[in-house]
């Protein structure tokens, strides 16, 4: 009957504040860009925040995970929160003109040059 | 969106993306063929990850527990320096449905994975990719001790159209599972350039 004192502590537990606390209750952006999933976003170097913006922890922790271009999944993985939750938070920072958003091909499945590339490259894996 | 050049941090290489998703019934091997050739990352993601369209502020998902917090994970090739595949399984389980579309959204290709002893559990993820015309193909996870079928006898099974291929694989060897992405891959190519012909 001796647990471990810490081991509700994990990541199993989940998390310990409600995913859209740090949003603010918004579960998709108000009105900035709507950012994929493989979208590419990067931080804009040394843009100060607009003084209307309201950063919060967390759009500070996610600036700072990508001042090198990922993907959208790749940060909220790297951040640990969950990809709605990042992808409100990303919307507001391209719209505090703070991140640059590079969207992935709209039709892909068309894009023959896209495939074509992938293909290529897995044959010489 | 456009935005000039000089806006970005330096001249970063921003790489292309690509992804395709890996469907299939509960435990047929979804996991282990993502694991198997690319790099595992862990990812939360939330029910609210359906609602894109939804353009309203609401806090009523977050006070009545109308998200639910899934852990799941999702597989990244790095081909390339400028060239990144991303490999998403999607939920075996029918209550995680909602988060179909969301992944399906911008998929270049999927894997049907089969099992030949629970064959009809694929035949909801069949009927969606048939559905949305995204590019796929049936491969069959030759697990040890389940019968053997021929690919044309799975594709009567399945009533596949005659044009989607059908391979047999082993989620577990690195070979077979390159070997189901580069038919996937050929397969979509193909697709890409028969398209205009259709329209024309």
């Amino acid at each position: 009957m001796s647990a471990p004192k810490d081991r509700w502590l994990d990541r199993d537990a989940g998390p310990v504040v409600r995913p859209y606390a740090v949003t603010k209750g918004r579960t998709v952006p108000a009105s900035g860009p709507f950012v994929g999933l493989i979208d590419v976003v990067m931080a804009v170097g040394d843009r100060m925040a607009p003084a209307d913006a309201r950063l919060g922890r967390e759009h500070r922790r996610i600036l700072r995970h990508c001042r090198r271009p990922i993907t959208a999944v790749d940060l909220a993985s790297d951040v640990d929160l969950p990809v709605g939750v990042v992808r409100v938070l990303l919307s507001d920072l391209s719209q505090y003109g703070m991140l640059r958003v590079v969207a992935s091909s709209p039709e892909p499945a068309k894009s023959e040059r896209l495939l074509r590339d992938v293909l290529d490259a897995l044959q010489s894996l | 969106m456009h935005y000039s050049r000089s806006d970005t941090v330096e001249a970063e290489v921003v790489p292309a993306t690509a992804k395709i998703l890996i469907a299939g019934g509960f435990g047929v091997g979804k996991t282990t063929l993502v694991g198997t050739i690319s790099e595992i990352r862990p990812l939360y993601t939330e029910e609210m990850l359906s609602d894109r369209g939804i353009g309203v502020d609401d806090i009523t998902g977050v006070d009545r527990k109308t998200t639910t917090t899934v852990a799941m994970d999702f597989g990244r090739i790095t081909l390339r320096a400028d060239l990144t595949l991303y490999l998403f399984g999607t939920p075996g389980q029918d209550r995680f449905w909602f988060m179909w579309d969301e992944l399906a959204y911008g998929a270049v290709g999927a894997v049907v994975l089969a099992d030949t002893r629970r064959l009809a559990d694929c035949f909801a993820a069949v009927d969606y990719f048939e559905h949305r015309a995204t590019p796929f193909l049936v491969a069959v996870n030759c697990f040890d001790g389940a019968p053997s079928y021929e690919p044309e006898d799975v594709r009567i099974a399945l009533d596949l159209d005659p044009d989607t291929p059908v391979v047999m694989c082993d989620a577990r060897q690195r070979e077979s599972v390159k070997k189901v992405l580069i038919a996937l891959f050929r397969h979509a190519v193909a697709k890409a350039i028969a398209a205009p012909a259709q329209r024309a």
